[in-house]
């Protein structure tokens, strides 16, 4: 869609970084001209308008104007703070990890309103639910479905038979799960439990409200967790930052505090 | 450019660039600046300013603030209310919050905020430091004057957590109003936490 000289749309702040003295560069995803980058002139200075709105992960209605090389940020108007989110390490990093596979994953100025929705909502998820992993699960497989890169769980991508409940392989490079039977050394894959394949196909296939009740054993969520970063990791040719930092989190959380739950809701969730 | 300019220009000018705000164009000019010599002195003053910068400073080991003297002069003040610690993410905050001339504890830099955007992590700022400071130390009362940003919050609710098993008391810096601010043009976000921040008046 070709931006007017002046014009609003909804959007979430994905990146920001101080930009001269007082200013702020955003990078936002807005709903309908996809990324785009844009300054927030002022919005560092605690008496600006903007300054509150113009924080990580929050959802604004913005006026913008284009600008020569950036859009200028004309007046936002907060829709959703994500409160508990930004003053949640745990929760902060999920949203973090989120946003940077979202970053990595979409082009600039192409309007994507379901990858939109698909943000709103997972930050969202974030902020309310006590599952964060799962919420990350869900957010992963929607977004390779919606990029392009949806992995087929059904059916063997080498011999396109149907895929039995029993350990599998999955493979990025070949698009999916792969029967024993099928596997040649010369295919790059990981082992998928029969365990992890049944959730995984849960995932893709059900809406949230449905998936947002499972209950996942905490050894089956690492597993979870494994395959899809090892999946996406791939796909992206490159490490993931907040990945990096969470398990990183994970390390010096069990080294420093060895009762003392690192979120303030659910210790587990980690 | 670069066949054309000596090496010790291009020097300064590399060095210059690597200044947080200052692009290569800034650079070029600040030395150009100090090449000419228009004001007599001032390469010097400035060389020998950056000789000082880092032989005459250090961190005190107790606050990890920038001093000359170790400790420093506010950790060796026994005016000051050595029960009370300030925690800020850099020392330039323990700069604005002495201007305010309304406290008089110690303070604890932390050296920036977690972030797991940029990857700073717990074990990057001074924060085991300051957790054993309070459970060796005899404090009242730890104040955490991080940021009101994303980062700030998150890192004062990491401390909170770290700190929950110890006896002291833990507060936040009040988020209000900006003084000579009209409520008309504050952002809701703003607003919304001076509301939940008010003070009993009768
Ligand atoms: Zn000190």
């Amino acid at each position: 869609m070709k931006r007017e000289r002046s014009y609003r749309t909804e959007a979430i702040i994905i990146r920001r970084s101080d930009f001269g003295e007082a200013d702020r560069l955003l990078t936002l995803l807005t709903r309908d001209y996809g990324k785009l980058r844009a300054i927030a002139k002022g919005a560092r200075k605690p008496q600006s308008r903007k300054t509150g709105h113009v924080e990580l992960f929050m959802r604004s209605q913005f006026m913008l104007a284009k600008g020569r090389n950036l859009d200028i940020v004309t007046q936002v108007e907060l829709i959703e703070p994500h409160r508990v989110l930004s003053a949640d390490l745990v929760r902060a990093t999920y949203a973090a990890y989120v946003v940077e596979l979202l970053d990595s994953f979409t082009p600039e100025e192409e309007r994507q309103v379901a990858i939109y929705e698909l943000l709103r909502d997972t930050l969202g998820r974030l902020d309310t639910s006590d599952n964060v992993r799962l919420v990350a699960r869900y957010f992963e497989l929607r977004l390779l479905s919606l990029v392009g890169y949806q992995p087929q769980l059904f059916y063997c991508v080498v011999s396109g038979e149907p895929i039995e409940q029993a350990d599998q392989y999955i493979s990025p490079e070949e698009g999916g799960l792969i029967a024993a039977a099928h596997l040649s050394p010369a295919i790059r894959a990981r082992q998928v439990s029969a365990g992890a394949v049944k959730v995984l196909r849960f995932l893709q296939t059900r809406a949230w409200d449905t998936v947002a009740h499972l209950q996942l054993r905490d050894d089956l969520h690492r597993e979870l967790e494994m395959v899809m970063h090892y999946y996406i990791q791939y796909l992206l040719e490159k490490g993931v930052k907040s990945a990096e930092f969470l398990y990183r989190l994970r390390r010096e959380t069990i080294s420093l505090t060895q009762n003392q739950p690192l979120s303030n809701d659910s210790p587990n969730m980690l | 450019m670069s066949n054309v300019l000596p090496k010790p220009v291009l020097r300064l000018i590399n060095e210059f660039g690597r200044l947080p705000g200052i692009g290569p164009k800034t650079a070029s000019r600040l030395t150009f600046y100090l090449l000419r010599g228009n004001d007599a002195g001032l390469a010097a003053d400035l060389s020998a300013a950056l000789a000082e910068l880092s032989e005459n400073t250090q961190y005190c080991t107790a606050c990890h603030n920038i001093t000359e003297q170790n400790p420093c002069e506010v950790c060796s003040d026994t005016e000051r209310d050595q029960q009370v610690i300030c925690v800020v993410e850099e020392p330039l905050d323990v700069v604005a919050i002495e201007r305010s001339r309304m406290f008089g504890g110690v303070y604890h830099v932390l050296h920036g905020a977690l972030s797991p955007v940029e990857g700073i992590g717990p074990d990057d700022l001074k924060i085991g430091e300051l957790i054993g400071r309070v459970q060796q130390g005899d404090f009242r009362e730890v104040i955490l004057a991080t940021n009101a940003t994303l980062e700030g919050d998150t890192t004062a609710s990491y401390l909170q957590m770290r700190l929950a098993d110890t006896a002291v008391r833990v507060t936040r810096l009040a988020r209000g109003l900006p003084v000579g601010g009209d409520i008309e043009y504050t952002d809701e976000v703003t607003l919304g936490r001076a509301l939940e921040g008010r003070r009993e008046l009768k």
